[in-house]
């Protein structure tokens, strides 16, 4: 660090007015950030993680105002600087990367013009300006500036569109970037290269970065140094390195046991959780705003607010007992039910099933020819960046969209009808989905009681006093209590409301449950509840789950079958384990590379260029050709390879032979991933 | 807090969702100036349909041929019309068959557009297509044609109003719900419906129809606004509400010859009352507008 820090917070504490009340949103938060260092501020949702960004650059919203402390960019007070002064501080030293770049680029103005004006206000005009635009796109690594300048924000992809969005922030070179959730909502590909482009910049720029981010495992990939916000105050500080493998605060300790690492299984024990629930904004916290939650808590920790304790080597923690913090109990035992595998007959069995859509006259194949198997109490995992068929599959299954002619779908080897109007009653309780998001999902007009009443009336047929009875046991098992059936989905946190789409999934007793991304709008803490009340039901229940996810590491957590679509074929489809350990096909292979992992720093990896192809316009030949890293020659460019089997239950649609893979892929194989 | 992986608590509910979403509404509603204003308006209007007649200084239908067409005095704040009758009392009492004859006719158009509105955007396609037509080709045909119409097959009386007002307004509110009910279908729950398989009339009015109330609100009280104009043009063309009712759209119908002579005041206090309806209720309309989406 030298002598000037590129940001420093003093005791920064902001409220936001609500209901007539100044609410504490930040308390207290001191942090420093030297030049060209990478910060990562972590937290879950609630904890202040944006405020801190909004606040730097003085874009609070009307109700917040900042009620102490000071923040410092290069030295200087912004909070002493009038209207013009912030202005060219904004202009000039410190830019802001927000999470939507699709919300964050006007949608009526060309890339060009975007980028051109940013010149153009600081004194640079026509040709010049433009040139600068062009350089700036090769900078952010986009290979074709001049005909990207020449489009409009919708007709990039969102990795694109978070590249110009860069590229904005960049134009001035400022000694500040502010990246908020800069990848979340991209496909892990995208996020990939999207992450690789900021390391680069790191290195090619001299700006200090402050990356805020949910996610553990991009944090720790990106930054030198982290801190964790918790209620608005930061809770622990250190070296990214330090702070991941040696947390010295309960909070951060739990926080990285809810994630499933190190290619944890639902047999192999339960993910721990944290209890309890954040405080509200502005509450009134005496002593450590964690203790409710802190299994390690003690009257001291409940009277007496803890310091952020120095433990040397740039390590804060605030709490009192921050020597024992890894001894934190578990909050949920590891230990699982005994459920005895079984060869029973498959509960699903697929066969060729096609989707075509029709888009713009042309045959957009949605899903080709798709077959798998299923046992009962089997999960299977569907993987694949977005537009690869995944939710139009399960759809499919559902019955919500008919699929081709010649396919069959099989439910307890009897024929599924393929619309949901010429299924039996029976059929149609026994498929269910939990939808992604709980907010769609659950008719906020309508109590709970009512949403599982009607659920239980229509799917479990039940009525009167049983329906009551049958009612309370449903509630129970998603681990909520009576208290919840009174009160409209908005009254309930993301969490609980996902455990309410969960038990009207559950109503009618299903064969089979479609987890379409039921975690991925949701914090770790409560993924990892979630994620367990799965497990459980399924182990109690005996119901098999179709689970669609975009984090290989839940996916891998709860499934035993993994498919891999693209472009809606499957390009390999076997054991969990197989699958996710290798050899595998070079997309499963770049898939798993793209992920960011906390538990090791990157070594080799594969990255995929651009983005997925259309499926209205699919390439020749092995579809996978036009971004596969193992291209072996012209035979992937002309002839469509057949899925193989190359171990008993694992199959592989590639022109490279099993054990070439095998080869390839050696020291990726034998790594743990 | 328990210590298990139980989440018994709700998390301390905060101010936002201590009331529920209507009591936000209504909590906005009071703190707009706006909607303040344009209902005491339209209270004020309506006290004076219900009770005006208790409190006026004379009967609004008694004449008094020898007052005829007295400037506005003392004794007739509003002067006297051309057969002696006092206009103040006439503007007072005018009221009561206009705010009969307005609400009625939007609640119609509200229950006639809203079945309409959720059958089309529900079931999309073929229906869709043919019933949107036939609405837009009906949103072409002027009012006061379709008034002319209707007097010729029914009569002239309220409910021939109510009738006319009502089935024309009725294909704008439907355009209006539907385009709700379109956002509205998408959405997960319609699809955790059909995964119960609920029948479509369920789905239209137990499941879409609570969400599509507030637009419903915001249209109909913008509606009422116009149904008051067009109550109002249609009594003062002779197809609405007829004589000796001291009606503010036929008694500015009756009198306007007058104005060449002079006498300003037989028509203008009638045509300030029927602009101060439509003020307060379009007032009211943005209030209700502001509320739903802040």
């Amino acid at each position: 660090m030298t002598d000037k820090n590129a940001l420093e917070l003093n005791d920064l504490s902001v409220a936001y007015r609500v209901g007539g009340r100044n609410r504490a949103v930040l308390r207290n938060v001191s942090l420093k950030i030297g030049r060209g260092e990478a910060y990562g501020l972590v937290g879950e949702s609630g904890c202040g993680k944006s405020t801190v960004a909004l606040s730097v650059v003085r874009y609070l919203p009307r109700n917040g105002s900042i009620t102490g402390g000071s923040i410092a960019l290069d030295g200087q007070d912004i909070m002493k600087l009038d209207a013009e002064a912030l202005r060219r501080a904004r202009a000039e030293s410190v830019s802001m990367v927000y999470q939507d770049p699709g919300k964050a680029l006007n949608p009526s103005l060309r890339i060009g013009r975007q980028l051109t004006e940013i010149f153009e206000l600081g004194g640079v005009s026509g040709q010049a300006a433009s040139d600068k635009a062009i350089a700036m796109l090769n900078r952010v690594r986009i290979s074709d500036p001049v005909s990207v300048m020449q489009r409009y924000p919708h007709q990039l992809s969102g990795g694109m569109q978070q590249r110009v969005a860069i590229a904005m922030a960049l134009a001035n070179d400022p000694s500040m970037l502010i990246l908020d959730e800069p990848t979340t909502g991209l496909d892990a590909t995208v996020e990939a290269e999207v992450l690789d482009l900021i390391a680069q910049l790191r290195r090619e720029l001299s700006a200090s970065i402050l990356f805020i981010s949910h996610n553990l495992a991009v944090v720790s990939n990106m930054c030198d140094r982290v801190g964790v916000l918790y209620a608005g105050m930061l809770v622990e500080e250190g070296s990214t390195k330090d702070v991941f493998n040696d947390p010295r605060h309960p909070y951060t300790v739990a926080l990285l046991r809810c994630l499933p690492r190190g290619g944890q299984r639902k047999d192999q024990g339960r993910l721990d959780t944290i209890p309890g629930f954040l405080p509200g904004i502005g509450a009134n916290i005496t002593g450590c705003a964690f203790a409710d939650r802190c299994a390690l808590a003690t009257e001291r920790c409940r009277s007496e607010p803890p310091p952020l304790y120095d433990l040397g080597e740039g390590r804060l923690s605030r709490c009192h007992y921050h020597d024992k913090a890894q001894s934190l109990p578990r909050a949920t035992p590891a230990e699982i039910p005994a459920a005895a595998p079984k060869q029973a007959p498959p509960v699903l069995q697929v066969e060729g099933l096609n989707k075509t859509y029709a888009s713009h006259g042309r045959p957009l194949r949605a899903v080709k020819d798709v077959s798998v198997s299923l046992r009962p109490g089997e999960t299977l995992g569907l993987v694949g960046e977005s537009g690869s068929g995944k939710t139009t599959f399960a759809r499919l299954l559902l019955g919500l969209v008919s699929p081709d002619e010649g396919g069959s779908i099989e439910l307890e080897g009897r024929e599924l009808a393929p619309r949901l109007a010429n299924r039996t009653e029976d059929q149609v309780k026994a498929v269910q989905i939990v939808f992604q998001n709980p907010d769609s999902a659950l008719n906020r007009s309508h109590s709970i009681r009512h949403i599982l009443s009607r659920a239980l009336k229509r799917l479990g047929g039940l009525t009167g006093r049983t329906l009551d009875t049958r009612l309370e046991e449903l509630v129970r098992s998603v681990r909520l209590t009576d208290r919840h059936l009174a009160v409209k989905p908005r009254q309930l946190s993301g969490g609980l409301k996902q455990r309410v789409a969960i038990a009207r999934a559950f109503a009618g007793d299903p064969r089979i449950v479609v987890c379409d991304e039921p975690t991925s709008a949701l914090d770790v803490s409560v993924q990892a509840a979630i994620l367990n009340l799965l497990a459980d039901l399924q182990s109690k229940q005996d119901v098999s789950y179709i689970f669609i996810s975009h984090d290989l590491g839940v996916v891998r957590y709860l499934s035993d079958k993994i498919a891999v679509l693209y472009l809606g074929r499957i390009m390999e489809f076997g054991p969990s384990e197989a699958v996710f350990s290798g050899p595998h096909h070079p997309y499963t292979e770049a898939l798993l590379s793209a992920v960011p992992k906390l538990d090791r720093m990157e070594s080799s990896r594969i990255r995929l260029d651009g983005e997925i192809p259309s499926a209205a316009n699919p390439p020749t030949g092995c579809v996978f050709h036009t971004r596969c890293p193992r291209k072996i020659g012209a035979i992937c460019e002309t002839q469509e390879p057949e899925l193989i089997e190359a171990e008993p239950g694992h199959t592989i649609r590639c022109h490279i032979p099993f054990e070439e893979l095998a080869r390839l892929q050696k020291p990726k194989a034998l790594e743990p991933a | 807090m328990s210590a298990t992986d139980t989440p018994a608590n709700l998390p301390a509910p905060d101010a936002t969702s201590r009331r529920g979403p209507w009591g936000e509404v209504l909590h906005s509603l009071l703190r707009s100036g706006t909607f303040l204003t344009g209902l005491g308006i339209v209270l004020f209007w309506v006290i004076c349909a219900l009770f005006g007649e208790h409190f006026v200084p004379y009967d609004p239908l008694a004449d008094d041929i020898i007052n005829a067409l007295a400037p506005p005095s003392a004794e007739h704040w509003f002067g006297t019309d051309q057969i002696g009758r006092d206009v103040f009392s006439r503007v007072i009492v005018g009221s009561r068959d206009i705010l009969t004859v307005a609400p009625l006719a939007t609640l119609l158009a509200t229950v006639a557009g809203t079945a309409l509105g959720l059958l089309i955007g529900y079931f999309r396609g073929i229906v869709d297509d043919i019933v949107s037509r036939v609405l837009e080709a009906f949103m072409a045909i002027p009012v006061v044609i379709i008034a002319l119409l209707a007097i010729v097959a029914l009569g002239t009386s309220k409910i021939t109003v109510i009738v006319v007002i009502g089935l024309s307004f009725a294909p704008i509110i439907a355009r209006t719900v539907r385009s709700a009910v379109l956002a509205e279908r998408e959405l997960d729950y319609v699809a955790a419906a059909k995964l119960r398989h609920e029948g479509a009339l369920h789905t239209m009015f137990v499941e879409i129809l609570p969400n599509v109330i507030p637009p419903i609100l915001v249209e109909t009280t913008v509606r009422l606004g116009y149904a008051i104009f067009a109550v109002a043009t249609l009594s003062f063309m002779g197809f609405g509400i007829q004589p000796p009712s001291p009606d503010w759209g036929l008694s500015i119908s009756s009198n306007y010859g007058m104005i060449g002579g002079g006498f300003w005041w037989t028509v203008l206090f009638d045509a300030l009352a029927i602009a101060s309806l439509v003020i307060g209720v379009n007032l009211v309309a943005d209030g209700v507008h502001g509320a739903f989406n802040d």
